[in-house]
């Protein structure tokens, strides 16, 4: 068979460097989608955690084991991001790997930079470590985690990449500028 | 304008799009009479006050919701799934 060259998705845009703040890809695995059938959740959550180590996760949520992350993406819908597409009965399953782009922005003024980009109320009090919320990202569909105090991942579809890399650049260069004032 | 989202919690109304009053909840029979259905896909009111339209959370958790808000005053009164608020009748 071709040995063929993978290129991941924000090749050649990241990483970024401005001011206190870093955007950083995380290559991802595998991505499953996991949708369970009408009052199968459950079951699902059972055999998940018997699966990767962590049951679904209430709504805007996600969390973490071992072996994956588990996120709430949407309505009856959660994604699983693990080493191995996750096979489990009594949900709509699909693979997801190659679809989504994601990046992390971590640093003192993240919050500021994704406050540009992102219509959230992202003070820790209200969008806490933990938490993940389906929004925009610019004009994009995102998928948003925050994953420490200062440290986000936003995960957008892959075919937005470059214009996700672009407006997170602007974003951070416009932060970085004003604090230098 | 934000509209609160029962998965979500309050969200810019950028997140949203319009689909049109509740009358789309309510779709006739298949057989049902001629009038019934021009009723369905063409006569709305054009609410001074009070009305509830189904709304689309598309650049959020994709649900449908059933919104109830205020055309004079732009305020929006509540919003509910819109499978939960069939399924009650």
């Amino acid at each position: 068979m071709a040995s063929l060259i993978a290129r991941t998705p924000f090749e050649g845009l990241l990483p970024l460097s401005y001011g206190t703040v870093e955007a950083t890809e995380v290559v991802l695995r595998s991505v499953t989608s996991v949708a369970p059938f009408s009052g199968q959740a459950d079951a699902v959550s059972k055999a998940l955690e018997k699966a990767v180590g962590c049951r679904l996760p209430p709504v805007g949520t996600f969390v973490e084991a071992n072996r994956a992350r588990v996120v709430w993406s949407g309505l009856d819908q959660w994604f699983v991001m693990s080493e191995d597409t996750v096979t489990i009965p009594g949900a709509a399953l699909t693979d997801q790997g190659d679809a989504w782009a994601a990046v992390e922005i971590a640093g003192t003024d993240a919050r500021d930079v994704l406050a540009r980009l992102v219509p959230l109320d992202l003070r820790l009090s209200v969008f806490e470590v933990g938490h993940a919320a389906r929004t925009m990202l610019a004009h994009m569909s995102c998928l948003l985690m925050r994953t420490a105090e200062d440290r986000y991942v936003a995960l957008v579809f892959r075919s937005m990449a470059a214009s996700a890399a672009h407006d997170i650049e602007r974003a951070m260069r416009m932060v970085s500028a004003r604090a230098d004032l | 304008m934000q509209i609160t989202c029962p998965l979500c919690g309050a969200r810019d109304i950028r997140e949203f799009s319009i689909k049109g009053h509740e009358t789309y909840l309510h779709r006739p029979d298949p057989e049902a009479a001629p009038e019934e259905w021009n009723d369905y896909l063409h006569n709305r009111e054009n609410p001074a006050g009070e009305t509830r339209e189904l709304w689309h959370h598309g650049s959020g958790c994709g649900a449908w919701l059933l919104v109830t808000r205020n055309t004079i005053t732009h305020e929006v009164l509540g919003a509910q799934l819109a499978r939960e608020a069939r399924n009650a009748g």
